[in-house]
This record gives structure tokens, C-alpha cells and sequence, in this order.
């Protein structure tokens, strides 16, 4: 017998029913992806037209029932005002955690609080800000900007945690190359880390904003929902969650094929907004 | 009152910027390099530590202007964490200090009234590792310092190619500035790194083993450029390679265990040491 030819049989059935069992695994992982995809797609795309998009819903009893021009505009709207408190805030938190706290216990204490937040289930939020914000009748009742507080707050975790890991990731010479060309420490924070980190924290900001945009728990109680297009945040306003929300619930068959449009539309947006996440980290990788 | 770092004394924070004039870089250049008298540097019983761990035991040491010193000695010796105190890069890493004398232009640079962002001004560091910043192009990592310290943007490009020039850069980079640092051979960037040192016009460099990461061929370049600084600045190597030291160096000191075991011109280090372990050393029966 060769040296080379001494796995066994025994071996060699193994490795091939290991192989097909992994197989199996990531198929079986797959099908309920693909089930929900297929099934928006089928069920929305007859929903999809020209005047889909570009009409608000009537909130007529008969007839026609419109699109979701403002459910599209608004969810834009509140989560693009979410995502201007989150990220910099956010970014801010992990500058402290990886460049300036550090070890402190200060740093410990801000980090284990922040993953606390993560793991706070999202109708928290809403119920936090409708008791805060909308109950205590600050600046009127409910409103676009709540809900956005209320999905900032969703955010903020997610945009510090990855912050913090792209910061992790800045080569610590990088910092001693600024520090010895006598930069103090905010102009190598500003000049060097950041600028190197930035693909990073555009991957990590843009996640959070994918994950706020399907979020509709916090919103209930804070926008509550309206049915034309507004462009003021202290106004009521209309979300894609939102109008797949009330849609669903009602027994027309035109409605519910509107949910489904609306669904299709948003899975599209956060499919479009992960994409571009996954071309700023690429770029970061290349160098 | 000492010309350099008096300017740092009332006001540790506006000092920075008063430091190195472009105007006063300019009018050193114009001396020829027989008048061209630099600042050197003297150490008084420097101890650094890094938290309890005592990594430099004391040394008095004198480095005189525009004279090159090599630092020798085995791995751990010190001599790294030495250098590294001369511009204050040291404390730099968490649970590292420092204390004794750095006196430097007739002020020791651990006064507590000495801002270090002024002293990196003035004393210069090149690293092991070539460090250029690699969001930046080659332009901008000749500038870095420069920026960081206000100089008018119209005067950069001038002081670019200078800087360029002296560190033998130029031309193999003038068709290429915008180009991203990161394109550049090893030893390219190591000589970007010292462009963009002696771009500050320092009045000390401080070189870390500067030549370690490279090929011979690129080492020669910079062993060339090293000896054609020392008529402008006062340099000081750290470097494993005693070949190095006896072909660059005009004064040698030798560390061994935290401590200076001897200090001369390079030849008599190297032929006739007064102590037997330096004897040892630089006859290869240790380290």
C-alpha cells in the first residue's frame, strides 16, 4: 500500500456526508429568505405602478385608495432626521470609547451601557418617547420628529459599537505618526482616524439606518400616522412601516395588496442602502 | 531665554503655533552648514517606566549638534523607549511615564510648563515601520505637519518639494503627487515619513530603527540621507545594525539592561570599548 492512498473509507464517507449535511444546512437556512422574498414579490409586484409611487393614499371608503407617495417620503423624512441625530452622536461616543476613554472606567461603564441599549426591544423606545414626548405635550402631540428621537435612540447603539470597531481597526502607528508631527490630539483625531476609519463608519452608520427604516413599534406611538404628504416634522406623518401596519389590518383586498406593494418597496430601500454599506466597506478593504 | 521652546512657557496652548515660523525654516536654510549650529540634546537621569515595569534605569547621556549618535544595545535594552522620551512620545502609551532631565535648548522638556505637542514640533521622529497616512496623497503626507501646524496653504507646495528634494524623493515622485502614499515601495515611504519630518524643519530627528523593514539597497539610500541631514539637524538612531552605526554614526552609546553602559566617538566603541560588555557586544558574543 502507497503511503499517500492511506485515508480509509470510513473517512472518505464521512467527509462526503459532513459535506452534503453542511449542504443541507445552508439550504434549509435558505428557504424561509427565499419564501419571504418570493412572497412579497408576488404578492406586491401587481401592487406596482407609476401612480403607486407618486400618489398618497385617499382613505376612501369605496373607490380608488391611492398610492404611498407619503408613507415613501415620510419614512425618508423620519428616519433621515434619525440618522442625522444617531450617527453623529454615535460617532462621537465611540471617538470617546477607543480614543479618548479608553480603559477608564468611565469608557467600561458608557460601552456595557451601550450594549444594554442594543438589547432593548424597539417598542421600549416607542413607549419611552410617547411617555417623555407625546404625553407630556411638549411642543403638541404626536409628531414626525418623536418617532425620529424614538429610532435615534434605536441607532445610536448600533452606530457606536461599529464605530468603535472601525476605530479598533486605525493602526496605532497612524496615530503616532501625527501625534510626533506635533498634531494634538483632536487634529489627529479629526485629520488622521476619522478620514482613515471612514469607510467604516459610513458601513456602520448605513446598517443602523437599514435596520430604523423597517422599524415600526417606535413609530405607533410617536408619529401615529396620516395619510398625505407632509414635509413638517412636527407633523403627523405617514411611514412605509406604518402603511403596511394599518393596510394589513383592513378587509380589502385593494388595501392588502397595497401592504404587500408597500412591503416590496421597502425591502427594496434597505436592500439598496445595504448594498451601498457593502461598497464602503469594500473599499476600505482594498486598502 | 532659549529661542526654540521659550515661546511655549506662558501659555502651553498658544505656544504650538509659535514655535517654528516658516520664515525662521527658511532663513536656516540660507546659512551655510558651518555656521549652521543645531541644538543638541542632554539626558540626566532619565528613568521611564511602563506602569511598574522600570524600562530605563537612569541614564545621563549627551547627544551633541548636528552630530549623528547611534543607540546600540540587544532587544529590551531600552534604547527604543529611550529615544522615545526625548520628543515625549513615550507617555503616549497608556501607563507609560516618565522622569528625569531632557534638556533641550536650555529647557528640560519635562517642565511641566513645556506643552509635548511643541516639543514634537521641534524634535522629529521617524519610526520602524513606515507610517505614511494612507487616506492621504503623497502632496498631503508632505504637508501633514506642516498643516497641522497653520502654515499658509499658498506656501505649501513650495516647502513640499523642498522637503521632497532633501529627503532624494522628488524625482521619482514629482509625476505622481496625488497619488495615494500607500503606492510606494517600502523604502519610498520611509523616506516620505522623514520628508514629512524634515518638512517641520526640526531641530533633532530621532530615527527608530529607521531602516529595519527595508532591503539593503533602500537602507543605503537612507544611511546617505541620514549622513547628509546631520549638517542641518542633530540626529539620533536607534539601530540593531552595528554595521549601520559604524557607517553613519560619529558617536556611539551602548544600553544594556535599562541602563548606559558606555558612550564615544563610534570608532573607539567599536575598537577599543572601556568595558568589557560592550567589548562583548559589538564582537558578536551577545545580543
Amino acid at each position: 500500500m502507497n503511503a499517500l492512498a492511506t485515508v480509509s473509507i470510513r473517512r472518505h464517507r464521512t467527509d462526503k456526508f459532513m459535506r452534503w449535511a453542511f449542504l443541507a444546512g445552508l439550504l434549509l437556512a435558505f428557504i424561509p429568505l427565499v419564501l419571504v422574498l418570493l412572497f412579497v414579490i408576488i404578492r406586491g409586484a401587481g401592487a406596482l405602478s407609476l401612480s403607486f409611487f407618486t400618489t398618497d393614499p385617499t382613505g376612501a371608503f369605496f373607490g380608488d385608495q391611492g398610492g404611498i407617495k407619503s408613507a415613501i417620503l415620510g419614512t425618508l423624512e423620519i428616519v433621515g432626521l434619525a440618522a442625522a441625530i444617531a450617527v453623529p452622536i454615535g460617532i462621537a461616543l465611540a471617538v470617546y470609547l477607543n480614543e479618548i476613554g479608553r480603559k477608564s472606567r468611565l469608557a467600561s461603564l458608557v460601552r456595557y451601557f451601550v450594549d444594554v441599549l442594543t438589547g432593548v426591544p424597539s417598542i421600549v423606545f416607542g413607549l419611552f418617547i410617547y411617555t417623555v414626548l407625546v404625553v407630556s405635550g411638549l411642543f403638541g402631540g404626536f409628531a414626525a420628529w418623536k418617532g425620529s428621537v424614538a429610532l435615534a435612540l434605536l441607532m445610536l447603539p448600533v452606530v457606536t459599537r461599529a464605530s468603535e470597531v472601525s476605530l479598533t481597526l486605525v493602526p496605532d502607528n497612524l496615530r503616532e505618526a501625527a501625534l510626533a508631527l506635533g498634531a494634538p490630539r483632536w487634529r489627529m483625531i479629526t485629520s488622521v482616524v476619522l478620514p482613515t476609519a471612514l469607510p467604516g463608519l459610513l458601513t456602520g452608520s448605513l446598517l443602523a439606518i437599514a435596520r430604523a427604516s423597517g422599524e415600526t413599534a417606535p413609530l405607533l406611538f410617536t408619529v401615529l400616522g396620516a395619510q398625505a404628504t407632509t414635509f413638517s416634522l412636527g407633523a403627523q406623518m405617514n411611514s412605509l412601516p406604518l402603511q403596511i401596519f394599518n393596510d394589513v389590518r383592513e378587509p380589502n383586498p385593494q388595501l392588502v395588496t397595497r401592504a404587500w406593494g408597500a412591503a416590496l418597496t421597502l425591502i427594496t430601500i434597505i436592500l439598496l442602502i445595504n448594498i451601498v454599506a457593502r461598497l464602503a466597506a469594500r473599499r476600505s478593504n482594498l486598502r | 531665554m532659549s529661542p526654540v521652546l521659550s515661546a511655549s512657557r506662558p501659555t502651553a496652548k498658544s505656544s504650538a503655533r509659535q514655535i517654528k515660523k516658516p520664515a525662521q525654516a527658511a532663513a536656516r536654510k540660507n546659512k551655510s552648514p558651518a555656521t549652521d549650529k543645531g541644538l543638541g540634546v542632554r539626558i540626566r537621569s532619565l528613568r521611564a517606566f511602563y506602569d511598574d515595569v522600570e524600562a530605563v534605569k537612569g541614564v545621563d547621556l549627551d547627544f551633541p549638534a548636528n552630530q549623528i549618535t547611534a543607540i546600540i544595545g540587544p532587544s529590551g535594552c531600552g534604547k527604543s523607549t529611550l529615544v522615545r522620551c526625548i520628543n515625549r512620545m513615550h507617555e503616549e502609551i497608556a501607563g507609560a511615564h516618565a522622569h528625569g532631565q531632557v534638556i533641550f535648548d536650555k529647557l528640560n522638556i519635562y517642565n511641566p510648563e513645556i506643552d509635548p505637542v511643541a516639543v514634537r514640533r521641534t524634535i522629529g521622529m521617524v519610526f520602524q515601520k513606515p507610517n505614511p497616512f494612507p487616506t492621504m496623497s503623497i502632496i498631503d503626507n508632505v504637508t501633514a505637519g506642516l498643516r497641522l501646524s497653520g502654515v499658509k496653504r499658498d506656501k505649501l507646495s513650495e516647502l513640499a518639494e523642498n522637503a521632497l528634494r532633501d529627503a532624494g524623493l522628488w524625482d521619482e515622485v514629482k509625476h505622481r503627487l496625488n497619488k495615494h502614499a500607500g503606492g510606494l515601495s517600502g523604502g519610498q515611504q520611509q523616506r516620505l515619513c522623514i520628508a514629512r519630518m524634515i518638512a517641520l524643519e526640526p531641530e533633532v530627528l530621532l530615527m527608530d530603527e529607521p531602516c529595519s523593514a527595508l532591503d539593503p539597497q533602500s537602507t543605503l539610500r537612507i544611511e546617505e540621507l541620514i549622513v547628509k541631514l546631520k549638517t542641518r539637524f542633530t540626529v539620533i538612531l536607534v539601530t540593531h545594525n552595528l554595521p549601520q552605526a559604524t557607517r553613519v554614526a560619529d558617536r556611539t552609546a551602548f544600553m544594556l539592561d535599562g541602563k548606559l553602559v558606555e558612550a564615544g566617538p563610534t570608532r573607539r566603541i567599536f575598537t577599543a570599548p572601556d568595558d568589557a560588555r560592550t567589548k562583548q557586544y559589538v564582537t558578536g558574543k551577545f545580543g
